[in-house]
């Protein structure tokens, strides 16, 4: 289990337990988030559930999958700390984890 | 104005089999589909991953998938509409009038949403300035590559259709390429050659940069581009082509007074129908209590949708339920000798 918090654009944060083997994304999309969209519904085909690592979290949490970065060049305003939440396993080990949402996905 | 039995919306695998369904039954039916060609998300998003839950198929990939969805049709004439946008549906009588962006028009009882997440459209720049030049100076895609001609042309993007007109533009236009990073997901032969052409100064290259601002009164006169650490560029242009991929949007089904879910059609689970009589949502557009977003629930989905378009296409004849392996009646439809 980890505490993973979400910030929106807009800077509401929501902070919600997340169980350990789900993504980051599906732990968004299962608490109501607003602002992860997950279109391909995890399978790394979109880049709607894109979001931005703090960087002190940003090397701590698992690395990048092959393709991930191909997928975040279609996203909305990447930055290189950006990554798809489908993609970050949740574990012990990221209990804490603060990612900021995008001012959009499509 | 095209008189159907059935408009299909979305070629996606459960638009093919649906049409099958229907042909099956007795009904004609006509797709739309907004790309330019037959598949939906499985030929635009993942023709080469392969899938391991369609029934009876340990494993296929996008695009067998959709190969064997349109062998499946070869025994029915089903006309294709494709780079085709459905923008208008309605109301006329007992019927629906459908309309397109490229001016075709439907007259139908009976219309098939199976429309995916929505119709892909082009990924765009960000900064709001951009819009006033698009379609004029900057373009998503390129109908007539003359006009680049002795200009000078930025390239954003780092997959094939970037590459590609970097490539292709170098031999006559002055060509930036801008990509957000230092590799390329384009094929290897392109990346080699826009190594070299970078190289013999054919082609100025900057990775690690985004577009921040597009500058001009009527053209387009310059942009800013920006660097991962925050250094700004401005490059003098003519044109700028952005090449993102596609991204998937709802588009105008927004404004056909159906019940939405976030995303998606509410329908009911015996016809699939939308709150509309006659409109019916199948595949990952749809949702109800316990909805699936798996291809093989789009098969079943279609497959009952199809026998409720008989009631509404057929008023006034009886459908009648039976089996391909015994009627005579869909094997003739299909083609096959007794």
């Amino acid at each position: 289990m980890a505490k993973i918090t979400y910030i929106e654009h807009n800077g509401k944060s929501h902070t919600v337990d997340v169980a350990n083997g789900l993504s980051v994304m599906e732990g968004a999309v299962q608490n109501n988030i607003p602002g992860i969209d997950a279109d391909c519904g995890g399978g790394m085909a979109c880049a709607t559930c894109h979001v931005y690592v703090k960087d002190e979290w940003f090397n701590k949490i698992p690395n990048k999958k092959e393709g991930e970065d191909d997928m975040l060049d279609q996203a909305y305003e990447p930055r290189k700390n950006s990554r798809l939440s489908c993609q970050i396993e949740v574990s012990d080990n990221i209990d804490g984890l603060e990612v900021n949402l995008p001012e959009k996905q499509v | 104005m095209i008189k159907t039995d059935v408009l299909i919306i979305g070629a996606g695998p459960s638009g093919l089999f649906c049409a099958h369904q229907l042909k099956l039954i007795g009904l004609n039916c006509e797709v739309v589909d907004n790309l330019d060609k037959i598949g939906g998300q499985c030929i635009e998003l993942y023709p080469d991953k392969p899938i391991y839950d369609i029934p009876a198929i340990p494993e296929c990939t996008g695009e067998e998938l959709t190969n064997n969805l349109i062998n499946q049709l070869k025994p029915f004439d089903i006309k294709f509409h494709l780079n085709e946008r459905v923008d208008e549906v309605k109301k006329s009588d007992d019927s629906w009038e459908v309309k397109t962006n490229k001016g075709t028009s439907f007259n139908t009882p009976n219309i098939i949403i199976a429309g995916g997440v929505g119709s892909f459209e082009p990924r765009k720049f960000s900064p709001k300035e951009c819009e006033k030049f698009e379609n004029k100076s900057l373009f998503y895609s390129i109908k007539n590559k003359s006009i680049f001609k002795g200009k000078t042309v930025s390239i954003f993007g780092g997959g094939d259709s970037a590459l590609d007109w970097a490539i292709e533009l170098s031999n006559n236009s002055n060509v930036n390429l801008i990509h957000r990073r230092d590799e390329f997901r384009g094929a290897q032969v392109s990346i080699d050659k826009i190594q070299e052409l970078t190289k013999n100064k054919k082609i100025n290259l900057f990775t690690k940069y985004q577009l921040k601002n597009a500058h001009g009164t009527e053209n387009l006169e310059s942009i800013d581009i920006i660097h991962d650490e925050g250094e700004k560029k401005n490059l003098k242009t003519d044109y700028v082509l952005g090449f993102f991929g596609l991204i998937m949007q709802l588009g105008p089904i927004v404004n056909w007074e159906l019940n939405l879910n976030k995303k998606t059609i509410e329908v009911d689970t015996e016809k699939f129908q939308t709150n509309q009589k006659g409109i019916y949502a199948i595949g990952d557009i749809c949702s109800y209590p316990g909805k699936l977003k798996l291809i093989l629930s789009g098969f079943h989905e279609g497959a009952l949708a199809a026998r409720a378009c008989f009631k509404l296409a057929r008023p006034n004849e009886k459908y009648r339920f039976e089996f391909t392996t015994t009627s005579t009646n869909l094997k003739k439809r299909l083609g096959v000798k007794e």
